[in-house]
């Protein structure tokens, strides 16, 4: 049988067949033209999950009125930090409330988050340290609102020390590298009778842009100047000495292996991992153990702004206030949000502020829960939200 | 994965005698296809990597190779010692990786009983099934630890009189991405040159033997120049696999932008810094990064180029292919 294609060979052999040998990687290279084309004009839109509006979930599974509404796959990214709690929040609502209300939450971090969120790829977004200026003038439909409190501590490795107390100027002297020796003045005064050794002292940062470093250099450039200026706060900063671990586990691993160091590291991670950890002088001069406590205290002492929430609680007034923490936020749509996805959304984030199931897992996952002085405040917002370009509240179940 | 030493294939006068079949033309549209893909997913790399570093290509400039001051929060970026860590780690791993790969080959194929030889083989061959995270952590608990405690010491009090060999062994620096990523390329470099030096053929060991040669002859004279050729295009593929790994060496090198004053100090790769700013990154940062992506996919081109290079003039126009 003769290929059609190919009936011109015969005549002109020996002429055409050098021309006919390119002839398929022609053919090829059309059809791969024409193939990047149809990718490169059939991408973008949203791809955020489909919906299906099905009958409400058995009514006798559900403790309470709220989650009667309509099964739902929501998507979400954003911070890594939170992600555990999250996690553990959509889960659980998911087996306690609705078992149609299914979340894909992806620990993309907070720069994508927001990347996300604007672009309109996903149900919410989440960030560690919110969002610039930029970002909320790029996406003006975005509601920030706070979920749980992160703290920052300084885990150390020095044989026979078994308490550590430091202060800010201490730790922005350690991290500048002008204080090199675990027996230097300014430690030594902070911690008396403390056996430090005379050693230099080897630092640990994280080498991942995280919201933890963010937080933690913020604190440093409140309380120090030099360092204010010479580095300033940063996810990724320019670190003037030490070595670089890759996440908590990183950091983690460089501190419990090398005499001598200190580290900062998350709290969740620090109480999990039962590491050692420095106490930190707040600004009202007491020194002060991080804990889930004292962590929340810091968020009570400080005037939390509207409508975003979006504020610095390092170094914060309050007697008992640890001095590095921060908030963690969700970016939600004021209004423009679809009501097939943010009304089971809103329904869940009220359900994740009232229910003890939700307030157990952020103790369990040892996270700080927010004071309840905001509990208030997150109530109107999250009644204020509404779907579908405003013409229905997101809240059902209110 | 093979490397072959061969004359160009007559694929010309093949296709004139054979007249373009059906199954001729639809093969050779397949292959040229598969062929296709790979160049323009290249093309394509390289288009998107430029256009969405342009912003930074634009306010960096060309002095963006060789500063120092990585720094987002300034918005200050120059890549200069990410790319003096990526060549030290590599050229360091390319170097002791293909000495100890040779050799392992030499004593596989030329000494060893054939029941000592397989299992040596099957082991070195597991090294590169082994993910990147477990050499990472391995690296840090297991291997760092032994740098810092005796390896270090041992170099410093003997080649501490050098100049870049006198510092402080650390668990994490530039040393450990040395020796981890010698380790990972390890299995590749060896695999290829055990299969390069067990196709020399064997006349020409019977011959050089004949006329009296000792077994150390045989392998210099008979067998080195000959595998010469492959040996190098191995020594390619390790570095290729060198140059842009990631996970392992950001777990080991430090990740310190400051331009390392030893050996043992902690330094930063293109790829790590890729890798762990590129999450939390937006803007300016962001478009520098993918500069830094950017680059490494030119340094990558040039590296084989001149590997390339090196091979024709070592061989003296010979042909290498390798082939993955």
């Amino acid at each position: 049988m003769r290929w059609p294609f190919c009936s011109g060979i015969d005549q002109s052999r020996a002429a055409s067949a050098q021309r006919l040998r390119f002839l398929p990687v022609l053919v090829s290279l059309a059809v791969l033209s024409i193939a990047a084309l149809a990718t490169a004009c059939g991408g973008g839109g949203n791809t955020s999950s489909s919906t299906t509006t099905g009958s409400p979930a058995a009514p006798g599974s559900i403790p309470s009125n709220i989650g009667k509404g309509d099964s739902a796959n929501l998507t979400g990214a954003g911070a890594t930090f939170p992600a555990p709690i999250y996690q553990a929040w959509f889960d659980d609502y998911m087996h306690n409330v609705s078992q149609k209300v299914q979340v894909n939450y992806q620990p993309v971090g907070s720069g994508a988050g927001v990347t996300q969120f604007t672009a309109n790829t996903v149900d919410f977004g989440a960030s560690d340290v919110g969002m610039t200026d930029a970002q909320l003038a790029a996406a003006p439909d975005a509601q920030l609102l706070p979920t749980v409190i992160g703290a920052v501590t300084l885990s150390y490795n020095l044989s026979g020390v078994t308490s550590l107390k430091l202060d800010g100027p201490a730790i922005a002297n350690i991290y500048l590298g002008a204080i090199k020796n675990w027996n230097d003045p300014a430690l030594t005064a902070l911690n008396p009778g403390v056996n430090l050794p005379n050693a230099p002292i080897q630092v640990a940062y994280r080498s991942d842009s995280s919201g933890t470093s963010g937080v933690f250099t913020d604190y440093l450039s409140k309380v120090s100047d030099t360092w204010k200026t010479q580095v300033g706060a940063s996810t990724a900063p320019h670190w003037p000495v030490g070595q670089g671990g890759q996440g908590n586990a990183g950091v983690a691993a460089v501190v419990k292996q090398t005499p001598n160091s200190i580290g900062y590291i998350e709290l969740t991670y620090a109480l999990q991992n039962k590491l050692p950890f420095a106490d930190v002088k707040n600004k009202a001069g007491k020194m002060i153990t991080p804990t889930i406590d004292s962590a929340s205290v810091s968020a009570a002492g400080v005037t939390v702004p509207s409508p975003q929430y979006q504020i610095s609680i390092t170094n914060a007034d309050g007697d008992n206030a640890y001095p590095i923490s921060t908030f963690t936020y969700l970016l939600l749509d004021k209004s423009t949000g679809k009501c097939t996805q943010q009304t089971p959304l809103v329904d869940m984030l009220w359900w994740v502020f009232h229910d003890p199931v939700a307030q157990q897992d952020v103790k369990d996952e040892f996270y700080a829960p927010l004071p309840s002085s905001l509990l208030p405040r997150i109530e109107a917002t999250l009644k204020a939200l509404t779907c579908d370009g405003g013409s229905k509240p997101s809240l059902k179940s209110q | 994965m093979a490397v072959t030493t061969s004359d160009r294939p007559n694929r010309a006068a093949g296709s004139m005698k054979n007249r373009l079949k059906p199954g001729d033309w639809t093969f050779t549209v397949l292959t040229s296809l598969t062929a296709l893909v790979v160049v323009v997913v290249i093309a394509g790399m390289f288009f998107e990597l430029t256009h969405d570093s342009w912003p930074a290509i634009k306010a960096n400039g060309i002095a963006f190779l060789w500063h120092t001051n990585w720094d987002p929060a300034r918005e200050a970026f120059g890549i200069g010692s990410f790319i003096v860590g990526t060549l030290i780690t590599s050229v360091f791993a390319l170097i002791f990786a293909t000495l100890v790969a040779v050799l392992v080959a030499l004593f596989l194929v030329e000494i060893a009983p054939r029941f000592v030889s397989r299992p040596v083989s099957y082991v070195v061959e597991l090294l590169a099934a082994i993910p990147s995270v477990v050499y990472g952590l391995w690296g840090i608990f297991v291997m760092g630890v032994f740098i810092r405690d005796h390896l270090g010491h041992f170099i410093v009090s003997y080649l501490g009189w050098l100049p870049f060999m006198n510092g402080t062994p650390l668990i994490t620096g530039l040393f450990s991405a040395c020796l981890i990523l010698t380790i990972m390329i390890l299995p590749t470099v060896m695999a290829v040159s055990r299969d390069v030096i067990a196709a020399v053929p064997g006349s020409q060991r019977e011959g050089i033997a004949a006329l009296g040669a000792t077994r150390w002859e045989m392998i210099r004279i008979a067998v080195l120049p000959y595998a010469r050729s492959g040996i190098m295009g191995a020594a390619i593929l390790g570095l290729a696999r060198a140059v842009g790994e990631t996970l392992a060496v950001t777990l080991v090198i430090g990740n310190s932008v400051t331009l390392p004053s030893n050996i043992f100090a902690p330094a930063y790769t293109m790829a790590s810094v890729i890798a762990n700013q590129f999450p939390e990154s937006a803007g300016l940062h962001q478009a520098a990064l993918i500069e830094v992506a950017l680059v490494l996919l030119a340094i990558t081109f040039l590296i084989n180029a001149l590997a390339r290079l090196l091979v024709w003039k070592v061989t003296g126009g010979q042909r290498v292919t390798v082939q993955e």
